[in-house]
């Protein structure tokens, strides 16, 4: 199994390369909070569940990800600051169709 | 004025099973706890969802284990302040503190607890720029006294079960009540989506969908919201409430003033010892708190909880003798009177 890398951008604006794994079943918010890049406890609040939209990002690369789960629709849908590129880290998993993919933090709210 | 050996802040798992632990030590407890109910995050974000890492429970929900928990911790009869915030912390001359909450309650413990997991649930607040204007002025982000809605027009707007389940109640109470949300879909119990589907078909809810609340009409008071269809131009409702009912997210919140050393959002401790923070006497267990190798799991918590008792007992009696005795061999003697023993074993000839 190989890296890949992502590019996302923090909450203060700041773009950071990461190497992420593809075969510990890691999602984005994962990646993102093991390498810090967000405040711990305002990211993943719910674990990862699709349940509290912390984790909600904006792809601005052009990747085909897998559409979006009828959890993550109703998430998002009660989120804030929600734009048509948004989606929740931790719906993203980390597989090589995502290498390259660049993200950029939606505000805390 | 409540008194009690240990005050634990926060009724999550972490904070219910130091009442246990407490207990067999025979010291009271208290709880104090921002949420109407016990249980934290547990109860609050995800009761329905399983949880498959608790030792000897290949699947538990977590509403189970909640309740598990609080029957577990009822023996020993601990007390609780739920719906209120713990503020503040005042040390007295004798090294026991009063922990305030944010209605005035007054609690005195030996000892403070803080199972805080990752704070005290607050309301998140819609994105609406003269919301904070009407706070208590009609703008209400939970609803504590439904009877304040009596004959009025409410405004509710969310797409998970609360906006849904008020809806419902209100609509008994209320004059009129609207139910806003971003899409025709709502994230909820499907008895829920399938009740106000019938109370908007009695015409006793009105639906706005998909469409959002993009601003809040009134002088002193809310008389009325801008609403936003989704591809129409805005349009006011009256309105005398506007409820959002968006969830709550947690945040660290009066205890980040107590003077505890705070690193990444979390109360570091003395992990090599008993979990005690930077002020003697309080110690910080379970996703609150941090230390080198810190993982967030509710079975980390239970362990935590039971080393701060063993060190909360030994700063109450620093002069009395206690070895840790196993429930098997010593039994359980709940502060309510029941007592649980293995059962004896049989001792009879065989002729």
């Amino acid at each position: 199994m190989q890296d890949i890398n992502i590019k996302i951008t923090d909450r203060n604006g700041v773009t950071h390369t990461v190497v992420a794994p593809t075969d510990m079943a890691m999602n984005l918010m994962e990646i993102v909070r093991s390498y810090e890049l967000a405040e711990e406890g305002t990211i993943g609040i719910c674990g990862g569940m699709a349940m509290c939209a912390s984790c909600q990002c904006y792809v601005t690369s052009d990747h085909e990800l897998p559409e979006i789960s009828e959890d993550e629709d109703a998430m998002l849908a009660e989120a804030f600051y929600v734009e048509e590129n948004s989606r929740l880290g931790c719906q993203i998993q980390m597989t090589a169709a995502a290498n390259g993919l660049e993200v950029t933090l939606a505000p805390e709210s | 004025m409540i008194t009690t050996d240990i005050l634990i802040i926060g009724a999550g798992p972490t904070g219910l099973f130091t009442v246990f632990e407490a207990g067999l030590l025979k010291l009271k407890c208290h709880l104090i706890d921002a949420l109407p109910q016990p249980g934290g995050q547990c109860s609050e974000i995800y009761p329905k969802k399983p949880i498959y890492d608790i030792p000897a429970y290949p699947e538990i929900l977590a509403g189970d284990l909640t309740h598990k928990l609080i029957e577990q911790s009822k023996q020993f009869s601990p007390g609780f302040t739920l719906g209120e915030r713990a503020e503040t912390i005042d040390k007295q001359v004798d090294g026991s503190f009063i922990v305030t909450t944010n209605k005035g309650t007054k609690h005195h413990a030996k000892i403070v607890a803080i199972a805080g997991g990752l704070g005290s649930f607050e309301p998140r607040k819609p994105l609406i720029p003269n919301i904070a204007a009407f706070e208590d002025k009609g703008v209400e982000y939970i609803i504590k006294e439904p009877e304040i809605y009596r004959d009025k027009k409410v405004v509710i707007s969310g797409g998970g079960d609360s906006a849904l389940d008020w809806a419902i109640f209100l609509s008994n109470i209320a004059a009129e009540v609207t139910l806003i949300h971003r899409r025709n879909e709502f994230r909820g119990a499907l008895d829920s989506v399938e009740k106000v589907q019938e109370l908007k078909n009695l015409g006793k809810i009105r639906l706005i969908t998909p469409a959002e609340v993009k601003g809040i009409l009134g002088t002193d008071f809310v008389t009325g919201v801008a609403v936003e269809k989704k591809g129409e131009d805005a349009f006011i409702l009256d309105a005398d409430h506007f409820i959002p009912l968006f969830g709550l997210s947690p945040k660290l919140g009066p205890i980040g003033n107590w003077g505890l050393d705070i690193e990444k959002n979390a109360i570091k401790v003395d992990n090599a010892l008993d979990y005690q923070t930077n002020i003697p006497g309080v110690y910080a267990i379970g996703d609150v708190n941090t230390y080198p190798g810190k993982l967030k799991l509710i079975l980390c918590g239970f362990h935590e909880a039971t080393l701060m008792c063993q060190s909360a007992y030994k700063r109450i009696f620093p002069n009395k003798k206690y070895v840790m005795k196993y429930t098997t061999v010593g039994g359980v003697d709940g502060f309510d009177g029941t007592r649980k023993e293995a059962p004896k074993a049989v001792v009879k000839a065989i002729e």
